[in-house]
């Protein structure tokens, strides 16, 4: 468990598209236990393909995805596959809450479904993953349609991680948060990683998360993973696109924001 | 590694619990019943140590379970600490200490008479806002093609010819289809009857003026609402869902006439037109009933019917096809505006837009069939 360089997630020689097109092009990628990799890229240049791809949503074309040393798409045996979707959450950008059940049902619900548990320990299991991302007991009862985007986002991950798993995989996190909104969502990852010893596998466009909060940085350009390493490694890069990423005025902006 | 156990040892007043093993997701079943009956037989400890030092692995439900053990015990006034908690579990145990107490509030108890009353009032209250709300559909409307006569050009032709393919040229076969076989039906079961008096010639008769007057134009009602209402409730419904008709308004255009006059309009024209096409096809399942099963001659056939209908008998069902469309497509429209932010208000919606719009078609002919007895049409 405390071998540093464990690999949690290991992605091979990957190639996804979609009819004529290569949307991934060969990347390799490999997510360490415990740490916060933050996931970059053009829009459209396929971050959340490959995120997708890992977690099943999308077949690859060629090359292997190994989560917890384990291959999936070559398994066969459905009660494995369950076990290892159990040990991770996903926060899907827009949170993808189900709109006819309340909030407390919506964390309840994988609690629910993977366990048999009494009422009150759901209940008060509920409560607690509520507390730990920050909200109130009192939203509780509210359906999604009447929560705010930052609010939505909290119950997303609330649900992500209703079930403890060790890897959360977050898409856009921050994405349509207030800049104090998304900070206070950065810092709460940054306790909720440290408390539950999670890895998390963050896709990003959001400079000053990457600053405060990612261990690594992975950079998806034309398909490929151009570089990896930590915030320094990538102020430091001569690589064009880089320099214009991390150290143009958005970039320098996130930096004194992190430095503060 | 250990399985998870909690075990005691002490006197009456000092208990040490001690926990070992893995305390998570998958044992917390068990892990339950182990803490609430340590809680009971301890109930009368004045001091409990919960001592954590072999525990092997926690996440939240066991720092839950731990916790609440710990709570069990504080809330009776006993004194109980955790000893041995490594640095690694040490978050997780704080984290979960911050969550309040209370149990979720279960709905207090309420009268089942008032319940009832309460729903009753609510339904009443629902149908009378729904008829405003058509009402006020139907003004703005009003309004909308007032102004699109005073300039023909803000007509949308290419958007009503489009719905007007949708909902009128695309549903003929399956209109058809239902009409003929309705048609074929009546026919059969009313020379099978009417045989017994010798009376089968006059099964034209009652085809002919039941599928003119009423039949053609409910069958093809109830299926262009099926059909055509419930996609216009869907339709209006995701996009106020997801902002597109706030997007219109703020655009300065007014969503009446950009979306929901074509709609009405392409039904205005469709309806009647699928009337025609069902009343013939009807007419012509029952021509053909009566000439293979009651042994008619098409001649006698077309005979008799003219005789039974004179030009009236088919102007009442055309008369009535754009009312019943205009109130399929505001209801349709009506509740589509009215779709909330989940997936389940749409779906009620498109249900509700359906059962009124058929509802609604069927009380309205029945008024026009009052009003056609009284001027003797």
């Amino acid at each position: 468990m405390n071998s540093a360089n464990e690999a949690v997630i290991s992605v091979r020689d990957l190639v996804v598209g979609f009819g004529g097109a290569t949307v991934l092009d060969h990347v390799t990628l490999d997510v360490f236990r415990g740490e916060i990799l933050g996931f970059v890229g053009g829009s459209g240049a396929g971050k959340s393909v490959l995120l997708r791809t890992i977690i099943g949503l999308l077949p690859p074309r060629r090359g292997s995805i190994e989560v917890f040393g384990t291959e999936l798409a070559r398994l066969k045996d459905g009660r494995t596959r369950r076990a290892i979707e159990r040990r991770w959450g996903v926060l899907f950008q827009q949170g993808a809450l189900f709109s006819s059940l309340t909030v407390r049902q919506n964390i309840q619900f994988p609690i629910r479904e993977r366990l048999r548990l009494s009422p009150r320990l759901i209940d008060e299991i509920a409560l607690a993953k509520l507390k730990m991302v920050g909200l109130d007991a009192d939203v509780r009862e509210k359906f999604p349609a009447q929560l705010s985007g930052g609010m939505i986002k909290r119950v997303a991950l609330a649900r992500a991680l209703a079930l403890d798993p060790e890897i959360v995989f977050l898409d856009e996190p921050t994405s349509g948060l207030d800049p104090v909104g998304a900070a206070e969502f950065d810092a709460l990852i940054r306790t909720l990683q440290r408390t539950l010893g999670l890895s998390v596998f963050m896709v990003t466009h959001d400079l000053d998360s990457l600053h405060a909060v990612c261990d690594r940085i992975a950079v998806l350009v034309d398909g490929r993973v151009i570089a990896t390493g930590p915030i320094e490694t990538m102020l430091a890069s001569d690589h064009p696109w880089l320099k214009s990423y991390f150290r143009g005025k958005r970039g320098r902006q996130g930096a004194n924001h992190a430095h503060h | 590694m250990r399985s998870a156990s909690l075990t005691g040892a002490g006197d009456g007043d000092r208990v040490e619990l001690a926990v070992t093993g893995v305390w998570t997701a998958e044992s917390a079943a068990d892990l339950e019943k182990l803490i609430d009956e340590a809680a009971r037989r301890y109930a009368n400890a004045r001091r409990v140590d919960i001592d954590l030092a072999n525990l092997d692995r926690l996440d939240t439900f066991g720092a839950w379970l731990i916790e609440r053990l710990n709570r069990a015990f504080t809330v009776r006034g006993s004194t109980a600490r955790l000893i041995g908690l490594s640095e690694v579990d040490r978050g997780l145990i704080e984290e979960v200490r911050l969550v309040d107490r209370q149990p979720p509030k279960r709905d207090a108890t309420v009268n089942r008479i008032l319940l009832a009353l309460d729903g009753l009032g609510r339904a009443m209250a629902g149908i009378g806002s729904s008829l405003v709300l058509l009402a006020h559909l139907f003004g703005a409307l009003t309004i909308v093609v007032l102004g699109t006569l005073a300039h023909p050009a803000r007509m949308r032709l290419a958007s009503t010819v489009h719905h007007l393919e949708r909902v009128g040229w695309r549903a003929v076969p399956i209109i058809v289809l239902s009409t003929f076989l309705i048609g074929a039906i009546i026919a059969q079961q009313g020379i099978f009857h009417f045989r017994a008096f010798g009376a089968e010639l006059y099964v034209v008769d009652m085809v002919g003026i039941l599928v003119l007057r009423e039949v053609g134009v409910l069958i093809v009602c109830v299926m262009v609402a099926g059909r055509s209402g419930s996609a216009y409730t869907a339709e209006l419904g995701s996009m106020k869902m997801r902002e597109e008709i706030d997007a219109l308004r703020t655009m300065g255009l007014d969503p009446i006439e950009v979306l929901v006059l074509p709609r009405i309009l392409a039904l205005l024209i469709a309806v009647p037109a699928l009337t025609f096409l069902g009343s013939m096809a009807a007419l012509y399942g029952a021509e053909l009933v009566c000439t293979l099963y009651g042994g008619m001659t098409p001649e006698i056939f077309l005979a008799r019917l003219r005789a039974a209908i004179w030009l009236p008998t088919f102007a009442v069902g055309m008369i009535k096809a754009p009312f019943m469309a205009l109130v399929i497509g505001l209801v349709a429209c009506v509740e589509g505006f009215n779709v909330e932010g989940s997936a389940a208000s749409l779906g009620l919606r498109t249900t509700s837009s359906v059962v009124k719009s058929i509802f609604l078609v069927i009380v309205l002919d029945g008024f026009f069939a009052m009003f056609f007895a009284a001027i003797g049409m």
